[in-house]
């Protein structure tokens, strides 16, 4: 019923083939409004909300002074929580209380603002305009004889950030040697060790199955750049059933009895490929997963990654270590736009096969 | 007393208005109106994580310290004991277990950056869906646009700071991506690195623009940002009273600095909450970097990840065809590039220019306050449902080993089904949200028109059942019949009368064409004539 009397008072719902704006919705009075009890209530409640917060600030002195968690390394929890609540109340006792007090104390009535469109005026646009041919024609500039003036000042204001950037960048890549990207530190005759602890490894060592995360031995050693070279030079080392190990064409002396060694580098981005599913022989990459065969010359078989892993060519030692016969015979790595470019390229004793194509 | 305090409060407003006439500031900004609704709340949070991050990160500026130099740990975490790792991952672990509170501040700062891109998504998203972006926005668009890429910048060099094994993979994957870019790849690395990856000179690098070129870019912008809302004024949701020449709301002193300032409050004690009760990067269980180990299921920050699944979307092989080519000897790598450069160089600057788009379409002129609800934007939620489509497919694939995991599903698979899903499913919840706006448009034309079923039936003397309906009030009325009908636009013919082909045409012809993908299909708001007519109808 009531709805339909107000439909009847109402103002006309549209004019003249036009809908009308009703105008504001009434206001509705809250509880505080009319209520001075509820009035009372709402304002013992904000304070009380107010009143939370400082408890919690009281709280987190108490925790900070009374726990120290520096005595015994458990108690880190333990503070970590109450801190973590006592500032929540803090907080929160101030911001519900505030809110609380908006909403129901505070007049709320809506009101209306006009707004003005944020173009200038016509006028104003014809001063500002002339202002800007006054100020050029006082300049000069407008005149056609300053072009020395105006290229000269184009020129001058244009290649002064050189003066700061070429210095500024030219020191930030140290020596720009970007060759050093196809070098890594393995030669002939180094030994491959274990990561970490770098002691070199035995080929009786490694049973069929097994895979050894390998680097350089020295590399420990080193007193500079040895993330840089531990960067590139990490390989796996894997013993297959030479039985089903498809050599590549032209690497059949790159490995030894089933023992093959592969850049653990990822050729997509440069993730470690750390994951070997030994059932399958699949080397597979967390980060982005490229999937490598390493019985097939590590070619990839699902993923992002185009090319197969490098492979580092092994030999054993008199004494039976495993030993590099070589440098890697091409960057490892991801890809980048001159890493097929021989420029100071690595020292290749043997064509560089390049793509693993697979004789079976 | 009062009358003393009163005075008192006077005589100094006076003594300040005399040197800064702030008065003049005061009558511009103390009653200034807002409308009020929660989803406006959006970007405060926003806001408010980021002094949230000021605050907790003037903290650990303290106590970390950006080194990579390499030292033997043999501080309280034992099990860390004799490790090798950089001062800047030792300094991390000192904060966490030796300074008081600092596990708390170093949570509260990981769990606030999380929240401030999270703040600054959703409330993009709001701004994009009710077309808050329209003229006279397009330029705080462009700012919050740019905000919301410096906040991943500000994410990601905070998040890779500590130097753990996690984040220094997720630098790895930056330094490879930046490697494919042709030509200078190799030297942006060499300049980004200070020579080869990892080198010594990144995390000091990163320390600077982390806590003072990105985080005052943003305090610039944010600045811009918030004078602009005041010059524009806020935008509203349309309803009884509002208009796209007034603004209706409660005022800036007191509604709105209690309700603003307590939400500040309310987001601060909420992530000190989370942070109390919640582990975030327990760098001291992945360990300091070391360029051999990487773990499985292990993913970046969530607004990182997209780009993450785009890499693992992108195939090395499609059916037999390589992604990364040799031209002339040199490598051109498209399975990085696509993923990592070129799609969101596109999603991004699709993203930046939105508003124009939308304005070639529509030819409108006039300034728009008054928001639009988002069914009656049909092919514009549904190009944002498509984004967020897109966005959602990347996240799934970036996360991939988790599903699986989760699933019992392959790992394969789910990557094969996503790089499908990654061109259909835009295209289908583009078509799906199209239709159901269509739905809820055909849905108030029938309110309008028939009014709210009561459930009460009545019988006619004559026997006849009707139903009764009960007419909508004016208020609801005014809300489902006052948004814009736009038609697609005409543009004048090909050839003036001289039989000349006008300049400009092509691309007139492009607007054309695209305002017709917009408005063509279209449910227009019920006209005076059409109600009169079924009041009419319903009274016989």
């Amino acid at each position: 019923m009531s709805t339909e009397e107000k439909q009847h008072t109402a103002a006309p719902t549209h004019e003249d083939g036009e809908w009308v704006n009703p105008g504001l919705p009434p206001h509705r009075p809250r509880r505080a409004d009319n209520d001075p009890k509820a009035d009372k209530r709402a304002e013992r409640q904000t304070a009380a909300l107010f009143g939370l917060s400082i408890v919690g600030t009281v709280a987190s002195l108490a925790v900070y002074f009374t726990l120290d968690p520096t005595e015994e390394i458990a108690n880190i929890r333990t503070t970590n929580i109450l801190l973590g609540i006592s500032i929540c109340f803090a907080m929160l006792g101030i911001g519900l209380g505030a809110i609380h007090w908006a909403r129901t104390l505070m007049r709320d009535h809506e009101m209306v603002e006009e707004r003005h469109a944020l173009r200038t005026s016509d006028e104003n646009r014809a001063v500002a305009v002339q202002y800007l041919k006054d100020g050029a024609e006082d300049s000069g500039l407008t005149t056609s004889r300053r072009t020395l003036l105006k290229g000269s000042l184009i020129t001058a204001v244009a290649i002064a950030p050189l003066a700061v950037l070429v210095p500024q960048i030219g020191n930030m890549g140290r020596n720009w040697n970007v060759a050093e990207f196809r070098h890594t530190m393995w030669k002939a005759g180094t030994r491959l060790a274990r990561d970490p602890d770098g002691t070199p490894i035995k080929a009786a060592d490694v049973t069929i199955g097994s895979v050894f995360h390998v680097i350089p031995e020295g590399l420990n050693e080193l007193e500079h750049g040895k993330l840089e070279e531990k960067a590139k030079a990490v390989v796996l080392l894997i013993r297959m059933d030479p039985s089903q190990l498809n050599v590549v064409e032209g690497r059949e002396s790159w490995s030894f009895d089933g023992i093959v060694a592969y850049s653990k580098i990822c050729t997509h981005v440069g993730c470690p490929v750390a994951l070997y599913e030994q059932q399958t022989h699949h080397l597979l990459c967390p980060c982005h997963q490229s999937t490598f065969d390493v019985a097939n010359g590590a070619k990839v078989i699902f993923g992002p990654a185009k090319r197969p892993l490098p492979q580092l060519p092994i030999a054993v030692d008199d004494e039976g270590y495993i030993i590099a016969q070589s440098d890697f015979l091409e960057p490892v790595g991801p890809s980048y736009w001159d890493r097929l470019k021989h420029g100071s390229g690595a020292s290749s004793p043997e064509p560089t096969p390049t793509t693993g194509e697979v004789t079976s | 007393m009062g009358a003393k305090i009163d005075a008192a409060a006077t005589g100094t407003a006076n003594w300040v208005d005399d040197r800064t006439s702030i008065g003049g500031f005061v009558k511009f900004f103390a009653r200034k109106l807002f409308p009020d609704h929660w989803s406006f709340m959006l970007g405060e949070i926003a806001l408010y994580s980021f002094l949230v991050l000021l605050v907790t990160g003037i903290f650990l500026t303290a106590f970390f310290v950006p080194s990579m130099d390499q030292v033997t740990y043999e501080g309280d975490f034992a099990t860390m004991h004799g490790v090798e790792m950089s001062k800047a991952f030792e300094s991390t672990l000192v904060t966490s277990f030796q300074v008081p509170g600092g596990l708390l501040i170093r949570q509260m700062h990981h769990w606030s950056a999380l929240l401030f891109t999270a703040a600054i998504v959703t409330h993009m998203a709001r701004v994009f869906f009710t077309g808050a972006f329209r003229k006279p926005r397009e330029i705080n668009w462009l700012v919050g646009f740019t905000l919301m890429i410096l906040s991943l910048a500000a994410g990601f060099t905070g998040y890779s700071l500590p130097d753990d094994v996690l984040s220094g993979n997720g630098l790895r994957i930056i330094d490879g991506v930046v490697k494919s870019i042709p030509l200078i790849g190799t030297y942006i690395s060499y300049w980004l690195f200070g020579g080869e990856f990892p080198g010594e000179a990144l995390i000091p690098r990163m320390f600077t623009a982390h806590i003072l070129l990105v985080p005052g870019l943003i305090l610039g912008l944010v600045a811009v940002h918030l004078f602009l809302v005041f010059l524009h004024k806020h935008t509203q949701y349309p309803g009884g009273g509002r208009k796209d020449t007034n603004v209706v709301g409660l005022p800036l002193f007191p509604v709105y600095m209690a309700k603003a300032g307590g939400f500040f409050f309310v987001v601060f004690g909420a992530v000190a909450l989370v942070a109390g009760l919640f582990t975030i990067n327990p760098v001291w269980n992945y360990g300091p970097y070391d360029p051999s180990p990487v773990s499985a299921g292990t993913q970046p920050d969530w607004y990182i990840l997209f780009i993450d699944g785009a890499l693992r979307l992108m195939p090395g092989w499609i059916a037999g065809h390589p992604t990364e080519w040799v031209i002339g000897g040199y490598t051109l790598s498209w399975n990085i590039l696509v993923p990592a450069v070129i799609l969101p160089g596109l999603f991004f600057g699709v993203l930046a220019i939105y508003p124009w788009i939308e304005s070639w379409a529509t030819g409108d002129r006039g300034e728009k306050h008054v928001l639009d609800r988002p069914r009656n934007a049909p092919v514009r939620t549904g190009i944002g449902v498509a984004l967020i489509t897109f966005y959602v497919v990347l996240v799934i694939e970036g996360s991939n080993d988790i599903v699986a995991n989760l699933f019992h599903l392959s790992l394969n698979d789910i990557t094969k089904v996503n790089r499908l899903a990654i061109f259909v499913m835009p295209v289908i919840m583009f078509l799906i949200t199209r239709r159901i706006c269509f739905g809820l448009q055909r849905k108030d034309r029938e309110l309008v028109l028939h009014g709210h079923e009561t459930g009460r039936i009545v019988r006619h003397e004559h026997g006849e059942y009707i139903e009764v309906h009960q007419p909508l009030s004016d208020q609801e009325l005014w809300l489902r019949v006052s948004y814009d009908d736009i038609a697609p636009l005409e543009i004048a013919s090909e050839y003036n009368d001289r039989g000349v082909r006008r300049k400009g045409y092509k691309w007139d012809r492009f607007k054309r064409r695209l305002s017709r993908f917009y408005y063509e299909q279209r449910i227009q708001p019920v006209t005076p004539a059409e109600y009169e007519e079924a009041q009419h109808h319903a009274h016989h």
